[in-house]
């Protein structure tokens, strides 16, 4: 059949392939500003995110038939980002000594060292707040080490699911918990500290 | 989890997984239970369950145009 003339289910095939394809393409595209979001936060710089999530839309488009209809883009733009992003080796060295957080400081602590600068006593929440500037949440995020600040930027900024989160990153969903629970603890306390600096 | 004497540092302890929606019926209810009456705690929460959506705001930077532009001339040509 290979040297015979397309049939017309040959071709009926290839007019549906170029159609799911064209679906595919479309659909991926509607997520990069998401995707955009993600990477932007698990690198440190602005370029770097751009050249990521090229590279990942290149590599998605190339090999789109991996793809199960069905299931979720999102996260499987993610997984092909996340493993560019390992391949590219620039991922941050993980930071040493944070293993003292959780013994350190609670829940409550950002709330009640914020609070303990304001004058009131057990000020309002929005008040409280409000000594947070941007550029601080910004470099607090950064500053975490990135084990953890890749599981707070999918779950808490990309608002995946645990399920996804550790699909993603190819660990346990414990895992996923147990580094999202300490990951965000690090977090309020690097605001902690900018906010006292 | 296990309960912890002090209800308060229980509730501190719960204030994750409440907020993450992660946690059983019972212990839901034990947490809602004492943030009616520990007005403490509940600004706690109220603060946490706030930050987390300025968080998410003040990290979230728009994607370029020209980046836009660039993907989607990545499409297979028609």
């Amino acid at each position: 059949m290979s040297d015979s003339a397309p049939t017309t289910a040959d071709t009926r095939r290839l007019a549906r392939d170029a159609r799911d394809r064209v679906r595919f393409e479309e659909e991926a595209l509607e997520l990069s500003d998401q995707v955009y979001r993600v990477a932007r936060r698990f690198v440190g710089s602005r370029e770097e995110a751009e050249d990521l999530v090229q590279q990942t839309y290149e590599r998605a488009f190339r090999s789109w038939r991996q793809f199960t209809p069905g299931t979720n883009l999102r996260a499987w733009l993610l997984r092909i980002l996340t493993n560019l992003n390992i391949d590219r080796g620039r991922r941050q060295q993980r930071a040493p000594q944070t293993t003292s957080i959780d013994s350190e400081a609670g829940d409550y602590f950002l709330y009640d060292k914020l609070a303990s600068q304001m004058p009131d006593e057990n000020p309002d929440e929005e008040r409280v707040l409000e000594r947070l500037s941007q550029d601080s949440i910004v470099d607090a995020l950064a500053d975490v080490p990135h084990d953890f600040r890749d599981v707070i930027v999918l779950v808490d900024i990309g608002e995946f699911s645990y399920a996804d989160a550790a699909q993603i990153l190819d660990i346990p969903m414990g895992t996923v918990m147990s580094r999202l629970h300490r990951g965000r603890r690090i977090l309020k306390k690097n605001l902690a500290d900018t906010a006292v600096a | 989890m296990t309960p912890i004497d002090d209800p308060c540092e229980e509730c501190e302890e719960m204030m994750q997984p409440f907020l993450d929606g992660s946690l059983s019926e019972a212990e839901v209810a034990r947490a809602q239970k004492h943030l009616e009456t520990c007005s403490w705690c509940a600004k706690r929460y109220r603060f946490e369950e706030q930050l987390r959506h300025y968080v998410r705001v003040a990290v979230s930077e728009p994607m370029s145009p020209e980046l836009k532009a660039k993907l989607a001339a990545l499409r297979t040509p028609l």
